[in-house]
């Protein structure tokens, strides 16, 4: 059973000529099956932590350790990390010009599989993955990412994780700057994935609202580089009436 | 004339773009165009037609200190049956029909060959196999002069390889005969230290169709400057250039389409790579669409793809419109930089470095490889792409 360990980690960023500390020893594991949801007030770290683990050269490891079933992560190029079975599905994907989608989603598909996939089952597998996400077939023509709107950034996101069935899905606030509809597709997207019981999710979010989609096993606040507090869902009800002040106040603000 | 501007592009510092609007095509030249070098003063470097390249680097070709040498370049040529090749004198009455030198380099080389060749497709002949043209440098310095004339109705597709080593500056007239239909493909596939500076000049004939593709990838400094201008109406051009700017080249395409003619068509696309310290593009396009050219339809457009850090490109579009009863009229100018994010993006996608850098230079191209039409050509480009990507890691 795929397993995804986080120990003490620790994650320095450059900024203004300065070293500056952002996660300050973060502890976390993520089991096949299971959904975390890491909620926190911006700038607690939490993005960092989701590029942390996908290898993000910006990032620093200054301490701890990351494992996937035994393998060290840490250890490996990000590309290394895609193809061992790590998904980030990013909050602000960038574009890339002169790269349509179906060929970006085939080479990278081709890469993390260990062998092209067959034409003719894979254009059906494609088809219906877009079908399922509301999307339109011209939509694979269109060079990646270029000119699209938020919500078929997010949607091209949640295909990808649904064409490469990642053993971790990290999701960085996929749910931003959606509206309910296209926050309901891509909810029922990340659903049909989580269905198959071979992915282990963390869900990192600002908004309590996606949980009413998603339903995680395991929630974490996170506050100030670590994690305050974890417990079941009932944790996303608290905050969802009493908000992240109880975390924040008299905490280090970073 | 408009200032030119920087845009900025991504978040990483590299590469300098400059694109600036509307200028005067026709006024900014510092000579009238002449036969004469003489006419010519030598540049400074100030000049518009000179500001983007490095005059110290043409190795005396603007300033005539570069003296012919007898090992400039061989040139083989390899030409279907129907098709006359002659070397002729200077005085044959078909050189510069085409066009006239705008420069002090093109004139220089217009004052100085020794023999011209002369390639001539007869009226009605429709060629099925291209004619090649071998231009292999020698290590020398050159000036050339090169005439493709082709009768009415006539058809063929002309290969013009450039290799090796060499100081070579040269002008090239296309002459296409009414109906005529001509490809050209220029390569220059140099090797590091060559300099070529050359002038094309297309003169198409009345329901004439002209296909020019440069493509540029080697030499220390390239600068070409390919023109057309119509005999008659219903002229077509279409416009192709590719080229991969690596560290340390200075790459220089300057266009000028003469709307001359009422109803003609013109359509400009170049796209080029760089990578490296260094690496310099310059695209010039003009577009002159003179008071009497009503119908006129044209487009052109530049996009440039910035690889790493220390590139620069200096895009420049000009259109010059002097009557409103035009069909259309456009340009476009883009500058992408493929920077760390969309690297980190690829490879967060288990694709490898190497790899995601070459889907991205090869679906920027591959549009334009496509219309290139002929086939083993466009396979040995897609080939070389890849090798100048090898090369930079």
């Amino acid at each position: 059973m795929a397993t995804l360990e986080i120990h003490d980690l620790h994650v320095t960023v450059e900024a203004d000529n300065a070293t500056k500390e952002i996660l300050k020893g973060v502890d976390l594991t993520v089991k096949q099956g299971e959904t975390h949801a890491i909620m926190g007030p911006n700038g607690s770290g939490k993005s960092t932590l989701a590029y942390s683990l996908a290898g993000h050269p910006k990032y620093t490891i200054t301490g701890g350790t990351v494992t996937l079933d035994g393998e060290d992560v840490l250890e490996m190029s990000v590309d290394e990390r895609a193809r061992a079975g790590l998904f980030l599905a990013m909050q602000y994907p960038v574009e890339i010009p002169g790269v349509s989608v179906s060929n970006f989603l085939r080479t990278s598909a081709t890469a993390v599989r260990g062998e092209a996939p067959k034409l003719r089952t894979w254009v059906k597998e494609v088809r219906e993955a877009m079908e399922r996400l509301n999307m339109d077939p011209a939509f694979a023509e269109r060079n990646v990412n270029e000119g699209f709107s938020g919500g078929e950034k997010k949607r091209h996101e949640i295909l990808q994780l649904e064409l490469l069935k990642p053993k971790i899905a990290i999701l960085d606030e996929t749910d931003s700057g959606l509206d309910v509809d296209a926050l309901r597709v891509v909810s029922e997207g990340v659903n049909r994935v989580r269905e198959g019981g071979e992915v282990g999710t963390l869900l990192i979010t600002h908004y309590t609202r996606i949980l009413r989609y998603i339903k995680p096993d395991f929630v974490h606040v996170f506050s100030a580089g670590r994690i305050v507090e974890s417990g079941g869902a009932e944790l996303a009800d608290k905050l969802e009436n009493e908000g992240y002040e109880a975390y924040t106040k008299g905490g280090v603000s970073a | 004339m408009a200032e030119a501007q920087n845009i900025p592009v991504g978040s990483t510092t590299a590469g300098q773009i400059a694109v600036a609007a509307e200028s005067t095509v026709a006024t900014r030249m510092s000579a009238p165009p002449s036969f004469d070098v003489a006419d010519f003063p030598v540049p400074h470097g100030r000049e518009e037609e000179w500001r983007f390249t490095p005059l110290e680097r043409l190795r005396g070709l603007h300033d005539g200190t570069a003296v012919v040498t007898g090992d400039g370049v061989s040139v083989e040529i390899e030409a279907p049956e129907g098709v006359t090749v002659e070397t002729v004198g200077r005085d044959d009455a078909r050189l510069g029909t085409a066009g006239t030198p705008v420069d002090r380099v093109a004139a220089q080389a217009y004052s100085a060959f020794e023999k011209a060749g002369v390639i001539t497709v007869p009226k009605e002949t429709v060629l099925t196999e291209p004619i090649r043209i071998a231009v292999r440098g020698q290590g020398g310095t050159s000036y050339g002069h090169q005439v493709i004339e082709l009768g009415a109705f006539a058809e063929a597709v002309v290969v013009i390889d450039h290799t090796g080593d060499a100081v070579l500056a040269a002008n090239v007239d296309y002459v296409l005969g009414d109906g005529a239909k001509l490809t050209v493909v220029s390569v220059q596939d140099w090797d590091d230290k060559a300099v070529h500076v050359a002038q094309h000049n297309a003169l198409i004939g009345r329901d004439a169709t002209f296909k020019s593709v440069v493509v540029t990838f080697g030499g220390d400094l390239v600068r070409l400057h390919p023109r057309v201008a119509y005999a008659g109406t219903g002229g077509e051009a279409e416009l192709f250039g590719l080229y991969f700017t690596d560290a340390g080249q200075h790459q220089e395409h300057r266009l000028l389409v003469d709307h001359n003619v009422p109803h003609c068509k013109s359509n400009v696309v170049y796209k080029g790579a760089l990578q490296g310290e260094s690496a310099h593009a310059v695209w010039i396009g003009d577009v002159l669409i003179e008071a009497k050219a009503e119908g006129t339809d044209t487009y052109e457009m530049n996009r440039n793809l910035v690889l790493t850090d220390g590139a620069r490109v200096d895009s420049v579009p000009n259109l010059e419109i002097e009557t409103g009863e035009i069909v259309g009229a456009g340009h476009a100018s883009a500058t992408g930089r493929f920077d760390d994010e969309q690297l980190f993006y690829l490879m967060a996608r288990g694709i490898p470095a190497d790899e995601a850098r070459r889907l991205v230079v090869r679906g920027f191209f591959a549009e334009l490889v496509q219309q290139i039409g002929v086939a083993d050509l466009q396979e040995r480009l897609l080939v070389r792409i890849d090798e100048e990507l090898e090369a930079s890691v």
